[in-house]
């Protein structure tokens, strides 16, 4: 077990706990920069472009955990601020702007016109809220058929490659290149979520989700930082979207359907609601299942020759995870991961009731 | 000289009258208590002050501010603080971060500059740290400044919500029954903590609470209230041995008035 001797206030602030912490995640940051390497060994970037993959539902999947992890508003209509960065990025890149100024724009944009779309809806609570944005999931694609002069319709649009200073950044012809890209954008956008956690913006986030009668009490103004919370959130959305939108290569209206919002949810709560962590666990999980089944599928058609081509096997299996973790570990994968740490940290002394949350206290008198 | 005036406030929940009528001036540095049966309309007032409910008649002004102008995320801003009569703490969060909330309205820096963590950003945060810190040491919470409030014992639960309270550095501090539940050493450095908030600090409380024990030893006027009435205002001993106030926790004991006649 650690014990952290704290000498200054620093200590409270700064990004990572005590040196060993930082030494640790100094490696893991190695070891992503590193991963290329393999592949250009291997001379197949297949798999690469799977972790590119991995990446970029990450990116989204952060977005959705600012919402819905630490903001306590739930989301079923995220991949519709997917689309609106994609198709903003497509436009602009077509309209002759550059990649770096389109890019952030379209994030930015898109976190504008999802504050808009929330506003009307952010009165709203729990169940409620979701099936106000699942609403507006369901609506995307129709949208995007009606929206035909800029979003290609049904046929679909054909995402422009990256160019950055002359340099062309292309999902298969330079698949490195497009790796260290997302994965900068990604190391940003956590670098951003740590510092929003740590300053006033993001206590007063998780205050609401814990008690918006005290958050009221504290000075909080509840709408004006729901929407901010919407509009950060569907900013990273839409970030992810547009890169979503370069590594498929091709748009059309069933890119950004219902199953993609859905699929981020179950990625965020598989991942461990209120963590950064979980955004990237459960965008490892959606990333490796369907790499695995299909593994598997070849293996078993291979060693034993045997067909096992059912349709519908990735959402079964999918979903059976999904009723497993909900069933067993609430916490997710990161809160998995803590269990697992606080046992060694403690050995022998964990007890398994540790993470158990406490029954909150009666709230008769609640006022609203 | 008044800090907190509440001038003929009356507030209806249909045909039911919660509050009705009633008058009250906290003073500058005193410690000013309401008592009263369940129901009698005493968190109501605490809630009409912190504007979650709009009064139907009557005025509230504090330190020169027309609250009823204002809406309840502006109220902590003139120096208002409060806690609830059952916790309402952020529960996935460390006693540190509460109290950190409770530094809300001194909030300086933007979204933006929180985003990128600029220096201004940094300077506040170490600002806000040494401020809570001070609020620690005065409760003792050291123990438990990086524990989860969900782990916490309930008396520990209260004392973080004080200082959450205290964190605001507000003028006038609403307490609403900090020691229901508590035990008796508890309530006793609940007394002995509200004297030194009201003498060193120079903050103002303003406190519903039943234990009149704690009350008689902390507050300079009570007033006891009933079905949303003003029954007497006075010092503990005062409203104690009123007729009214008697009246309304014990009845008349004329059996006339129940209703049934023994003839």
């Amino acid at each position: 077990m650690r014990f952290v001797f704290k000498t200054s206030y620093d200590a409270d602030i700064s990004l990572f706990k005590h040196r060993a912490q930082a030494v640790w995640y100094g490696l893991l940051l190695l070891l992503v920069l590193a991963t290329p390497l393999y592949f250009v060994a291997i001379g197949d970037a297949y798999l690469l472009g799977e972790i590119t993959g991995i990446l970029i539902l990450a990116i989204a999947g952060m977005g959705l955990m600012l919402l819905t992890g630490h903001t306590g508003l739930p989301s079923l209509g995220h991949a519709t601020f997917m689309a609106f960065g994609c198709y903003i990025n497509i436009n602009m890149l077509g309209a002759g702007v550059p990649w770096v100024i389109a890019f952030p724009l379209s994030g930015l944009i898109a976190g504008v016109l999802g504050t808009m779309i929330a506003l009307p809806v952010l009165r709203l609570h729990g169940v409620y809220l979701a099936l106000a944005t699942l609403a507006m999931s369901m609506l995307t694609s129709d949208f995007v058929v009606i929206a035909e002069p800029w979003t290609g319709g049904i046929a679909g649009a054909a995402v422009p490659d990256i160019n950055i200073f002359g340099m062309e950044i292309n999902r298969y012809s330079t698949p490195y290149k497009f790796y260290y890209l997302v994965l900068f954008v990604a190391i940003l956008l956590v670098w951003f979520y740590r510092n929003l956690l740590r300053t006033p913006t993001g206590r007063s986030f998780t205050a609401i989700r814990d008690s918006e009668i005290s958050a009221r009490a504290m000075g909080i103004n509840l709408t004006r930082t729901k929407a901010m919370s919407f509009f950060l959130s569907a900013t990273a959305a839409g970030l992810a979207g547009a890169l979503f939108g370069h590594s498929a290569g091709y748009v059309t209206n069933e890119t950004f359907d219902l199953v993609m919002s859905i699929t981020l949810l179950l990625m965020i709560v598989i991942g461990g609601l209120g963590f950064i962590h979980g955004a990237f666990f459960g965008a490892i999980v959606v990333g490796i299942i369907p790499v695995a089944i299909a593994n598997g599928r070849s293996f078993l058609q291979s060693t034993f020759d045997m067909n096992v081509n059912v349709p519908g096997l990735e959402s079964a299996l999918f979903a059976f995870i999904l009723i497993c973790f909900i069933l067993f570990e609430p916490m997710g994968l990161y809160g998995r991961w803590l269990k697992i740490r606080t046992y060694f940290e403690l050995f022998p002394f964990y007890r398994k009731d540790m993470f158990k949350r406490q029954k909150s206290y009666l709230k008769t008198d609640r006022v609203q | 000289m008044n800090l907190l005036e509440i001038e003929n406030v009356t507030l209806r929940f249909g045909g039911l009258v919660a509050v009705d009528n009633v008058s009250l001036k906290v003073e500058e540095g005193e410690v000013f208590a309401l008592v009263g049966p369940n129901g009698a309309g005493k968190s109501t007032i605490f809630n009409l002050i912190s504007r979650f409910y709009d009064p139907a008649e009557g005025s509230i002004r504090f330190d020169g501010h027309d609250l009823l102008k204002n809406s309840a995320d502006h109220v902590p801003s003139f120096g208002i603080a409060r806690t609830f009569q059952n916790i309402e703490l952020f529960e996935q969060a460390t006693v540190l971060q509460n109290l950190l909330v409770g530094r809300h309205r001194h909030r300086q820096t933007s979204m933006v500059s929180n985003i990128i963590f600029s220096p201004k950003t940094y300077r506040e945060e170490l600002g806000h740290r040494a401020a809570v810190e001070e609020v620690i040491e005065f409760l003792n919470l050291q123990p438990y400044r990086d524990k989860m409030i969900g782990g916490l014992p309930y008396g520990v639960r209260k004392v973080v919500e004080l200082g959450r309270a205290l964190a605001s550095e507000p003028k006038l501090l609403l307490l609403d029954e900090p020691a229901s539940g508590l035990s008796v050493e508890e309530t006793q450095d609940m007394a002995f903590w509200i004297e030194d908030i009201q003498t060193q600090m120079g903050i103002s409380v303003m406190m519903v609470e039943h234990d009149m024990g704690l009350v008689s030893a902390v507050s300079g006027r009570v007033m006891a209230l009933s079905d949303g009435k003003e029954l007497a205002t006075g010092t503990a001993a005062e409203v104690q041995s009123h007729p009214a106030v008697i009246e309304a926790y014990l009845g008349t004991g004329d059996i006339s008035k129940t209703g049934t006649s023994r003839t």
